[in-house]
């Protein structure tokens, strides 16, 4: 069962850092291990102007952090946790003037180690813009405040 | 001398991003803005807004060597984070490994303080060719 106190704090957790919050971010929700975000479209995020394709580094920054959303979810609660490594596919240009959707699920989790793979997509998780594997680093719960959020 | 690539990309622009070109060497900074911070706690930078700043030095420096190219779009790319991204400017710097008829093996360094201690680094693969994909 689901943390409650995790689940209240979600939403805050999905868009409530200064970075976040510019670029819009929203939780829409989870299913078992699977955990959803959305960006709404605005020209601010355009990486290419002539098509109005949303930028790679604003798919790669929402992989990042639904990944991270999907951890915690694994870990039934709040750690402080880091991004060791994330490798992003881009499989096609995002249709222009549409929101993004990004969905994570953590499939392997151990004690200083979770492993997530995420997708972006507009309607259908099975036809992604981009896809990732990531590996995050997890932070001791004593160590959480004076955290280095790096791999040394 | 036409203006930078990034100049013109709005996320770029969202980021701040400024291109300094100096011979073949293409450095883009990231001024520290509070609109980037994703750890308050510590304070640290999103490490989305670091990804992003190695993607795009990696496009200026492919665009800057092949200007014929529109716009150039990445295959993949790769992203270790070596060290937590401070309240402070991000300088980051891209060179081109491999360059074929089709795909360019790009890698990039973000640093802050010092160059030879990089908070990130990034691999990556460029179509070089236009006529493909959308």
């Amino acid at each position: 069962m689901t943390n409650p106190e995790l689940l209240a704090i979600l939403p805050q957790l999905a868009a409530g850092s200064a970075h976040t919050h510019a670029l819009g971010f929203e939780f829409l929700g989870h299913e078992d291990r699977r955990v959803r975000m959305r960006v709404p479209y605005r020209r601010e995020l355009v990486g290419d102007p002539a098509s109005g394709v949303l930028a790679g580094g604003l798919v790669s920054t929402l992989l990042d952090h639904v990944g991270g959303m999907s951890v915690w979810l694994a870990l039934n609660q709040f750690q402080s946790i880091a991004t060791l490594d994330m490798r992003v596919d881009y499989m096609r240009a995002a249709a222009p003037g549409r929101d993004l959707l990004a969905e994570a699920e953590c499939y392997q989790l151990n004690r200083t180690m979770a492993f997530v793979r995420a997708w972006a997509f507009e309607d259908d998780p099975n036809d992604p813009v981009a896809a990732s594997q990531a590996a995050y680093i997890i932070h001791k719960p004593s160590l959480r405040d004076q955290s280095q959020g790096d791999a040394e | 001398m036409t203006k930078p690539l990034l100049d013109h990309l709005p996320y770029a622009q969202f980021l701040n991003l400024k291109t300094e070109v100096f011979g073949d060497q293409v450095t883009v900074v990231m001024p520290f803005s509070d609109h980037l911070i994703g750890n308050p706690l510590i304070p640290a930078l999103h490490g989305g807004t670091t990804a992003a700043l190695l993607e795009m030095a990696a496009m200026a420096k492919v665009s800057h060597l092949y200007p014929r190219l529109r716009l150039p779009r990445p295959i993949n790319v790769s992203i270790a984070y070596l060290r937590v991204g401070r309240a402070t400017d991000v300088y980051a710097r891209a060179e081109i490994r491999k360059a074929g008829k089709k795909v360019a093996y790009v890698t990039a360094e973000a640093w802050q303080e010092a160059h030879d201690k990089p908070i990130a680094t990034l691999t990556a693969h460029f179509q070089l060719d236009d006529s493909t994909g959308d």
